[in-house]
Protein backbone atom coordinates (compact mmCIF):
# COMPACT_ATOMS: atom_id res chain seq x y z
CA UNK A 1 0.00 0.00 0.00
CA UNK A 2 1.30 3.65 -1.06
CA UNK A 3 1.51 5.31 2.31
CA UNK A 4 -0.68 8.14 2.77
CA UNK A 5 1.25 11.87 3.24
CA UNK A 6 0.20 14.96 4.30
CA UNK A 7 1.55 18.16 3.36
CA UNK A 8 0.55 21.05 5.04
CA UNK A 9 -1.67 23.55 4.64
CA UNK A 10 -3.70 20.70 4.65
CA UNK A 11 -6.67 20.44 2.16
CA UNK A 12 -10.09 19.78 3.26
CA UNK A 13 -10.05 16.62 1.22
CA UNK A 14 -6.77 15.24 2.76
CA UNK A 15 -8.35 15.76 6.09
CA UNK A 16 -11.75 14.21 5.30
CA UNK A 17 -9.91 10.78 4.23
CA UNK A 18 -8.35 10.35 7.46
CA UNK A 19 -9.54 7.12 9.82
CA UNK A 20 -8.61 6.64 13.21
CA UNK A 21 -5.57 4.01 13.17
CA UNK A 22 -4.18 5.24 9.83
CA UNK A 23 -0.70 5.71 9.74
CA UNK A 24 0.17 8.44 8.00
CA UNK A 25 3.60 10.83 6.90
CA UNK A 26 4.03 14.34 6.89
CA UNK A 27 6.19 16.06 4.58
CA UNK A 28 6.69 19.79 4.93
CA UNK A 29 6.78 22.34 7.30
CA UNK A 30 5.12 21.96 10.67
CA UNK A 31 5.36 24.22 14.10
CA UNK A 32 6.07 23.79 17.57
CA UNK A 33 4.60 24.60 20.45
CA UNK A 34 4.17 23.78 24.45
CA UNK A 35 2.56 25.07 27.08
CA UNK A 36 4.10 28.60 27.59
CA UNK A 37 3.80 29.11 23.97
CA UNK A 38 0.45 28.26 23.63
CA UNK A 39 -0.41 30.70 26.87
CA UNK A 40 1.36 33.51 24.92
CA UNK A 41 -0.73 32.82 21.45
CA UNK A 42 -3.79 32.79 23.45
CA UNK A 43 -2.89 36.37 25.67
CA UNK A 44 -2.43 37.45 21.63
CA UNK A 45 -5.77 36.62 20.66
CA UNK A 46 -7.32 37.91 23.64
CA UNK A 47 -5.57 41.25 23.09
CA UNK A 48 -6.40 41.12 19.20
CA UNK A 49 -3.03 40.97 18.15
CA UNK A 50 -1.57 39.02 15.14
CA UNK A 51 -0.44 35.73 15.83
CA UNK A 52 3.76 35.57 14.65
CA UNK A 53 2.46 32.74 12.24
CA UNK A 54 -0.38 32.30 10.20
CA UNK A 55 -2.60 29.23 11.52
CA UNK A 56 -4.65 28.65 8.63
CA UNK A 57 -4.31 24.36 7.60
CA UNK A 58 -1.12 23.97 9.54
CA UNK A 59 -0.36 21.70 11.93
CA UNK A 60 1.24 22.26 15.86
CA UNK A 61 3.63 19.48 17.22
CA UNK A 62 3.52 19.60 21.09
CA UNK A 63 7.32 19.52 21.38
CA UNK A 64 10.60 20.59 23.46
CA UNK A 65 13.42 19.35 21.68
CA UNK A 66 16.23 18.50 23.35
CA UNK A 67 19.37 21.34 22.40
CA UNK A 68 20.75 20.28 19.11
CA UNK A 69 24.30 18.70 18.61
CA UNK A 70 26.80 21.11 16.48
CA UNK A 71 25.67 20.33 12.60
CA UNK A 72 22.55 19.17 13.44
CA UNK A 73 18.82 20.39 12.69
CA UNK A 74 17.74 19.27 16.26
CA UNK A 75 17.98 17.04 18.94
CA UNK A 76 15.87 14.35 20.69
CA UNK A 77 12.30 15.55 20.02
CA UNK A 78 9.45 13.04 20.31
CA UNK A 79 5.79 14.58 21.29
CA UNK A 80 4.64 15.39 25.32
CA UNK A 81 1.12 14.82 26.51
CA UNK A 82 -1.40 17.09 24.87
CA UNK A 83 -3.60 17.34 27.61
CA UNK A 84 -2.13 20.50 29.09
CA UNK A 85 -2.83 22.05 25.65
CA UNK A 86 -6.45 21.25 25.88
CA UNK A 87 -7.30 24.50 27.34
CA UNK A 88 -5.91 26.62 24.50
CA UNK A 89 -6.54 24.18 21.50
CA UNK A 90 -9.96 25.56 20.64
CA UNK A 91 -9.21 28.89 20.20
CA UNK A 92 -6.51 27.63 17.76
CA UNK A 93 -8.39 25.66 15.56
CA UNK A 94 -11.20 28.81 15.31
CA UNK A 95 -8.25 30.72 13.93
CA UNK A 96 -7.88 27.49 11.23
CA UNK A 97 -5.31 24.92 12.85
CA UNK A 98 -5.84 21.94 11.23
CA UNK A 99 -4.10 19.62 12.87
CA UNK A 100 -1.98 19.00 16.36
CA UNK A 101 0.25 16.43 17.11
CA UNK A 102 1.39 15.05 20.33
CA UNK A 103 0.49 12.55 22.68
CA UNK A 104 -2.85 11.27 24.87
CA UNK A 105 -6.04 11.42 25.61
CA UNK A 106 -7.79 14.76 24.70
CA UNK A 107 -10.80 16.34 26.37
CA UNK A 108 -13.92 16.23 25.66
CA UNK A 109 -14.30 19.86 24.78
CA UNK A 110 -11.10 19.60 22.42
CA UNK A 111 -12.93 16.61 20.50
CA UNK A 112 -15.93 18.80 19.90
CA UNK A 113 -13.88 21.48 18.59
CA UNK A 114 -12.41 18.93 16.37
CA UNK A 115 -15.38 17.88 14.71
CA UNK A 116 -16.69 21.36 14.54
CA UNK A 117 -13.44 23.06 12.88
CA UNK A 118 -12.80 20.06 11.10
CA UNK A 119 -9.39 19.31 12.59
CA UNK A 120 -7.68 15.95 13.53
CA UNK A 121 -5.46 14.71 16.32
CA UNK A 122 -2.00 12.96 15.09
CA UNK A 123 0.15 11.01 17.92
CA UNK A 124 3.35 10.40 17.29
CA UNK A 125 5.12 8.26 19.39
CA UNK A 126 6.55 9.08 22.35
CA UNK A 127 9.17 8.39 23.68
CA UNK A 128 10.74 7.77 20.48
CA UNK A 129 12.61 11.28 19.95
CA UNK A 130 15.74 9.60 18.93
CA UNK A 131 13.92 8.06 15.53
CA UNK A 132 11.85 11.14 15.48
CA UNK A 133 14.24 13.37 14.93
CA UNK A 134 15.76 11.80 11.58
CA UNK A 135 12.81 12.99 9.86
CA UNK A 136 13.18 16.21 10.99
CA UNK A 137 15.74 18.68 8.20
CA UNK A 138 15.75 22.09 9.45
CA UNK A 139 14.39 24.29 12.26
CA UNK A 140 13.87 27.95 12.72
CA UNK A 141 12.81 29.71 15.63
CA UNK A 142 9.87 31.42 14.89
CA UNK A 143 9.04 33.12 18.28
CA UNK A 144 9.60 33.22 21.87
CA UNK A 145 13.18 32.23 21.90
CA UNK A 146 13.45 33.03 25.07
CA UNK A 147 11.47 30.00 26.25
CA UNK A 148 14.46 27.88 25.00
CA UNK A 149 12.50 24.37 24.41
CA UNK A 150 9.85 26.04 24.42
CA UNK A 151 9.76 28.40 22.11
CA UNK A 152 8.12 28.29 19.04
CA UNK A 153 10.02 26.29 16.17
CA UNK A 154 9.24 25.24 12.21
CA UNK A 155 10.28 22.23 11.80
CA UNK A 156 10.50 21.17 7.95
CA UNK A 157 9.94 17.35 8.44
CA UNK A 158 10.30 14.57 5.92
CA UNK A 159 8.17 11.34 6.21
CA UNK A 160 7.38 12.04 9.76
CA UNK A 161 5.12 8.91 11.41
CA UNK A 162 2.21 9.26 13.13
CA UNK A 163 -1.27 7.67 13.92
CA UNK A 164 -4.69 9.38 13.52
CA UNK A 165 -6.39 9.32 17.25
CA UNK A 166 -9.15 11.54 16.42
CA UNK A 167 -10.69 11.88 13.21
CA UNK A 168 -13.17 14.45 11.87
CA UNK A 169 -15.85 11.50 11.95
CA UNK A 170 -15.62 11.61 15.69
CA UNK A 171 -13.56 8.31 16.05
CA UNK A 172 -11.06 8.49 19.15
CA UNK A 173 -8.78 5.27 18.63
CA UNK A 174 -7.65 5.60 22.33
CA UNK A 175 -10.76 4.61 23.42
CA UNK A 176 -12.22 2.43 21.00
CA UNK A 177 -8.94 0.54 20.18
CA UNK A 178 -8.66 0.40 24.21
CA UNK A 179 -11.83 -1.01 24.32
CA UNK A 180 -12.12 -3.65 21.53
CA UNK A 181 -8.24 -5.09 23.34
CA UNK A 182 -10.18 -4.77 26.99
CA UNK A 183 -10.49 -8.11 28.93
CA UNK A 184 -12.43 -6.58 32.21
CA UNK B 1 38.33 5.17 55.71
CA UNK B 2 38.33 6.03 52.30
CA UNK B 3 38.93 9.39 50.79
CA UNK B 4 37.01 10.09 47.92
CA UNK B 5 37.24 13.63 46.05
CA UNK B 6 34.54 15.12 45.17
CA UNK B 7 35.47 15.99 41.37
CA UNK B 8 35.64 12.36 40.76
CA UNK B 9 32.06 12.59 41.97
CA UNK B 10 31.19 15.11 39.54
CA UNK B 11 32.69 13.29 37.04
CA UNK B 12 30.77 10.14 37.32
CA UNK B 13 27.72 11.88 37.63
CA UNK B 14 28.09 13.44 34.83
CA UNK B 15 29.01 11.19 32.86
CA UNK B 16 25.81 8.55 34.02
CA UNK B 17 23.64 11.53 33.04
CA UNK B 18 25.04 10.98 29.62
CA UNK B 19 24.86 7.36 29.60
CA UNK B 20 21.74 6.83 31.04
CA UNK B 21 20.07 9.30 28.85
CA UNK B 22 21.16 7.55 25.35
CA UNK B 23 21.40 4.36 26.05
CA UNK B 24 18.86 1.46 27.37
CA UNK B 25 19.89 -1.51 29.89
CA UNK B 26 19.86 -4.88 28.19
CA UNK B 27 17.07 -5.68 30.93
CA UNK B 28 15.06 -3.04 29.24
CA UNK B 29 15.43 -3.83 25.43
CA UNK B 30 14.87 -7.85 26.84
CA UNK B 31 11.19 -6.71 28.20
CA UNK B 32 10.44 -4.91 24.60
CA UNK B 33 11.41 -8.10 22.74
CA UNK B 34 9.62 -9.93 25.26
CA UNK B 35 6.52 -7.73 24.87
CA UNK B 36 6.58 -7.59 21.33
CA UNK B 37 5.80 -11.24 21.35
CA UNK B 38 2.92 -11.39 23.42
CA UNK B 39 1.48 -8.12 21.67
CA UNK B 40 -1.46 -8.52 20.07
CA UNK B 41 -2.34 -5.38 17.98
CA UNK B 42 -0.22 -5.35 14.73
CA UNK B 43 -0.08 -1.68 15.04
CA UNK B 44 1.36 -2.00 19.09
CA UNK B 45 3.51 -4.43 17.53
CA UNK B 46 4.86 -1.83 15.17
CA UNK B 47 5.59 0.22 18.09
CA UNK B 48 8.20 -1.75 19.59
CA UNK B 49 9.92 -2.11 16.05
CA UNK B 50 10.31 1.56 16.44
CA UNK B 51 11.56 1.95 20.16
CA UNK B 52 14.17 -0.79 19.48
CA UNK B 53 15.04 1.34 16.09
CA UNK B 54 14.99 4.45 18.12
CA UNK B 55 17.57 2.75 21.20
CA UNK B 56 19.85 1.93 18.34
CA UNK B 57 20.25 5.64 16.70
CA UNK B 58 19.77 7.29 20.47
CA UNK B 59 23.18 4.87 21.24
CA UNK B 60 24.61 4.89 17.90
CA UNK B 61 24.52 8.97 17.21
CA UNK B 62 24.91 9.88 21.59
CA UNK B 63 21.07 11.69 21.11
CA UNK B 64 19.03 11.17 23.98
CA UNK B 65 16.60 8.18 23.45
CA UNK B 66 13.05 10.84 24.90
CA UNK B 67 13.40 14.86 24.37
CA UNK B 68 12.47 14.54 28.13
CA UNK B 69 15.34 13.89 29.79
CA UNK B 70 14.06 14.16 33.18
CA UNK B 71 14.17 15.60 36.71
CA UNK B 72 17.44 14.31 37.83
CA UNK B 73 17.11 11.79 40.61
CA UNK B 74 19.97 9.73 42.63
CA UNK B 75 19.74 7.12 44.78
CA UNK B 76 22.74 7.25 46.84
CA UNK B 77 24.30 5.29 49.09
CA UNK B 78 26.91 6.31 50.98
CA UNK B 79 29.38 4.29 53.23
CA UNK B 80 29.83 5.29 56.95
CA UNK B 81 33.55 4.67 56.37
CA UNK B 82 33.33 7.23 53.09
CA UNK B 83 35.18 11.27 53.48
CA UNK B 84 34.39 13.19 50.66
CA UNK B 85 37.06 16.22 50.56
CA UNK B 86 37.51 18.98 47.86
CA UNK B 87 33.92 20.19 48.35
CA UNK B 88 30.52 18.70 49.56
CA UNK B 89 28.66 15.68 48.02
CA UNK B 90 25.57 17.07 46.82
CA UNK B 91 27.06 19.90 45.49
CA UNK B 92 29.68 17.31 43.57
CA UNK B 93 26.43 15.54 42.28
CA UNK B 94 24.57 19.18 41.29
CA UNK B 95 27.44 19.83 39.05
CA UNK B 96 27.68 16.62 37.29
CA UNK B 97 23.95 17.26 36.53
CA UNK B 98 24.86 20.78 35.52
CA UNK B 99 27.93 19.34 33.18
CA UNK B 100 26.47 16.23 31.81
CA UNK B 101 23.11 17.98 30.80
CA UNK B 102 25.04 20.81 29.04
CA UNK B 103 27.92 18.72 27.33
CA UNK B 104 25.62 15.66 27.04
CA UNK B 105 22.77 18.15 24.63
CA UNK B 106 20.38 17.10 27.96
CA UNK B 107 17.35 19.18 28.04
CA UNK B 108 16.96 21.57 31.04
CA UNK B 109 13.47 20.44 32.40
CA UNK B 110 13.52 22.48 36.16
CA UNK B 111 11.34 25.62 36.27
CA UNK B 112 10.06 28.08 39.13
CA UNK B 113 6.46 26.15 39.75
CA UNK B 114 4.71 29.77 39.08
CA UNK B 115 6.92 31.75 37.00
CA UNK B 116 7.92 28.54 35.19
CA UNK B 117 11.34 30.20 34.26
CA UNK B 118 13.58 27.14 33.63
CA UNK B 119 16.73 26.77 35.93
CA UNK B 120 18.83 26.30 32.82
CA UNK B 121 20.97 23.76 33.83
CA UNK B 122 18.55 20.76 34.82
CA UNK B 123 19.49 21.23 38.25
CA UNK B 124 18.29 20.99 41.16
CA UNK B 125 18.95 17.21 41.25
CA UNK B 126 16.45 15.57 44.17
CA UNK B 127 18.83 13.60 45.58
CA UNK B 128 18.07 10.80 48.23
CA UNK B 129 20.66 9.71 50.55
CA UNK B 130 21.16 6.40 52.66
CA UNK B 131 23.87 6.20 55.06
CA UNK B 132 25.38 2.40 54.62
CA UNK B 133 28.14 0.47 56.30
CA UNK B 134 31.37 0.02 54.36
CA UNK B 135 33.24 1.91 52.33
CA UNK B 136 31.99 2.48 48.89
CA UNK B 137 29.86 5.33 47.35
CA UNK B 138 27.33 3.96 45.03
CA UNK B 139 25.50 6.66 42.91
CA UNK B 140 22.34 5.27 40.74
CA UNK B 141 20.82 7.96 38.78
CA UNK B 142 17.27 7.42 37.06
CA UNK B 143 16.48 10.55 34.70
CA UNK B 144 12.32 11.12 35.62
CA UNK B 145 10.61 11.95 32.28
CA UNK B 146 7.33 14.20 33.06
CA UNK B 147 4.55 12.14 31.53
CA UNK B 148 4.58 8.89 33.96
CA UNK B 149 5.53 11.39 36.66
CA UNK B 150 2.21 13.37 36.35
CA UNK B 151 0.31 10.51 36.23
CA UNK B 152 1.36 9.01 39.46
CA UNK B 153 -0.65 9.20 42.02
CA UNK B 154 -0.60 8.39 46.24
CA UNK B 155 -3.47 7.22 48.46
CA UNK B 156 -4.18 6.88 52.55
CA UNK B 157 -6.46 3.71 52.53
CA UNK B 158 -7.97 2.39 55.55
CA UNK B 159 -6.31 -1.01 56.89
CA UNK B 160 -9.68 -3.20 56.85
CA UNK B 161 -9.51 -2.87 52.84
CA UNK B 162 -6.12 -4.41 52.68
CA UNK B 163 -4.68 -6.08 49.26
CA UNK B 164 -8.25 -5.93 46.97
CA UNK B 165 -7.71 -2.33 47.54
CA UNK B 166 -4.32 -1.56 46.70
CA UNK B 167 -4.67 -3.85 43.44
CA UNK B 168 -7.39 -1.36 42.56
CA UNK B 169 -5.84 1.67 43.27
CA UNK B 170 -2.77 0.25 41.12
CA UNK B 171 -5.00 -0.66 38.49
CA UNK B 172 -7.01 2.32 38.18
CA UNK B 173 -3.69 4.38 38.77
CA UNK B 174 -2.71 2.86 35.23
CA UNK B 175 -6.20 2.95 33.53
CA UNK B 176 -6.62 6.93 34.26
CA UNK B 177 -3.36 7.46 32.71
CA UNK B 178 -3.94 5.92 29.24
CA UNK B 179 -1.96 6.80 26.67
CA UNK B 180 -0.08 9.73 28.69
CA UNK B 181 3.09 8.02 30.63
CA UNK B 182 3.86 6.46 27.07
CA UNK B 183 3.00 2.37 27.75
CA UNK B 184 4.33 0.11 27.86
CA UNK B 185 4.98 1.48 31.42
CA UNK B 186 6.76 0.01 34.67
CA UNK B 187 4.73 0.54 37.44
CA UNK B 188 6.47 0.79 41.27
CA UNK B 189 4.25 0.49 43.66
CA UNK B 190 5.27 1.78 47.56
CA UNK B 191 2.82 0.25 50.29
CA UNK B 192 3.43 1.63 53.91
CA UNK B 193 5.71 3.51 55.92
CA UNK B 194 3.88 6.90 55.55
CA UNK B 195 2.85 9.79 53.39
CA UNK B 196 6.25 10.59 52.18
CA UNK B 197 7.78 7.14 52.48
CA UNK B 198 5.21 5.35 50.32
CA UNK B 199 6.28 7.49 47.78
CA UNK B 200 9.85 7.38 47.86
CA UNK B 201 9.05 3.43 48.19
CA UNK B 202 7.39 3.80 44.95
CA UNK B 203 10.16 5.51 43.20
CA UNK B 204 12.29 3.03 44.45
CA UNK B 205 10.73 0.06 43.13
CA UNK B 206 11.51 1.12 39.76
CA UNK B 207 15.14 0.75 40.37
CA UNK B 208 15.07 -3.04 40.51
CA UNK B 209 15.79 -4.85 37.41
CA UNK B 210 13.32 -5.64 34.44
CA UNK B 211 12.50 -9.32 34.75
CA UNK B 212 13.85 -10.02 38.30
CA UNK B 213 11.30 -11.70 40.90
CA UNK B 214 10.75 -10.38 44.16
CA UNK B 215 12.50 -11.83 46.99
CA UNK B 216 8.72 -12.35 49.40
CA UNK B 217 7.00 -15.26 47.22
CA UNK B 218 3.45 -13.59 47.79
CA UNK B 219 5.10 -10.13 46.83
CA UNK B 220 5.88 -11.69 43.70
CA UNK B 221 2.63 -13.09 43.32
CA UNK B 222 0.69 -10.39 43.66
CA UNK B 223 2.86 -8.13 41.75
CA UNK B 224 2.21 -10.57 38.82
CA UNK B 225 -1.74 -10.71 40.04
CA UNK B 226 -1.56 -6.65 39.65
CA UNK B 227 0.58 -6.54 36.28
CA UNK B 228 -2.60 -9.57 34.38
CA UNK B 229 -5.06 -7.06 35.70
CA UNK B 230 -3.11 -3.89 34.13
CA UNK B 231 -2.44 -6.23 30.81
CA UNK B 232 -6.27 -6.55 30.99
CA UNK B 233 -7.58 -3.24 30.42
CA UNK B 234 -6.63 -2.93 26.65
CA UNK B 235 -4.76 0.16 26.65
CA UNK B 236 -1.60 -1.16 25.22
CA UNK B 237 1.50 0.54 23.41
CA UNK B 238 1.49 3.97 23.11
CA UNK B 239 -2.56 3.28 24.26
CA UNK B 240 -3.07 2.74 20.45
CA UNK B 241 -5.29 -0.67 22.14
CA UNK B 242 -3.44 -3.94 23.24
CA UNK B 243 -2.19 -6.66 25.33
CA UNK B 244 0.56 -5.87 26.95
CA UNK B 245 0.45 -2.02 28.78
CA UNK B 246 2.81 -2.41 31.46
CA UNK B 247 6.31 -4.31 31.61
CA UNK B 248 6.48 -5.29 35.13
CA UNK B 249 4.66 -4.27 38.59
CA UNK B 250 7.26 -3.93 41.37
CA UNK B 251 6.08 -3.78 44.87
CA UNK B 252 8.12 -2.66 47.76
CA UNK B 253 6.59 -2.84 51.17
CA UNK B 254 7.64 -1.45 54.90
CA UNK B 255 5.93 -1.27 58.06
CA UNK B 256 3.16 1.24 58.51
CA UNK B 257 1.35 2.82 61.42
CA UNK B 258 -1.30 0.64 62.56
CA UNK B 259 -4.14 3.53 61.46
CA UNK B 260 -2.90 3.35 58.12
CA UNK B 261 -2.17 1.69 54.81
CA UNK B 262 -0.33 3.93 52.59
CA UNK B 263 0.09 3.16 48.68
CA UNK B 264 1.88 5.07 45.96
CA UNK B 265 2.02 4.24 42.14
CA UNK B 266 5.13 5.89 40.57
CA UNK B 267 4.49 5.02 36.57
CA UNK B 268 7.78 5.14 34.82
CA UNK B 269 7.60 5.56 30.57
CA UNK B 270 9.33 2.57 28.75
CA UNK B 271 12.10 4.67 28.08
CA UNK B 272 13.34 3.15 31.92
CA UNK B 273 16.33 4.84 32.09
CA UNK B 274 19.33 4.10 35.41
CA UNK B 275 22.91 3.81 35.49
CA UNK B 276 24.88 3.30 38.49
CA UNK B 277 28.18 3.87 39.28
CA UNK B 278 30.35 2.44 42.60
CA UNK B 279 33.34 4.59 43.69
Amino acid sequence: MKPVILTPPLAEAAIETLKIGDRVFITGDIFTARDTAHKRLIELLDRKEPLPFDLSGQIIYYVGPTPARPGKPVGSCGPTTSSRMDGYAPRLMEQGLKAMIGKGQRSSEVIEAMKKYRAVYLAAIGGAGAMLAQCVKETKIVAYEDLGPEAIRKFTVEMFPVVVINDIHGGDLYRQAVQSYARI
Amino acid sequence: MKTIHSCAITTAVKNLCMQANYELGPDVLDALTGAKKCEESPLCREVYDILTENAVIAKRESIALCQDTGCAVFFVELGQGVHVEGGGLLDAIHDGVRQGYAEGYLRSSMCHPFTRKNTGDNTPAIIHIEPVQGDILKIIFAPKGGGSENMSRIAMLKPSQGRPAVKDFVVDTVRQAGANPCPPTVVGVGIGGNFEHAALLAKKALLRKLGSVHADPEMAAFEAEILQAINSLGIGAQGFGGTVTSLAVHIELHPCHIASLPVAVNLNCHAHRHGEIIL
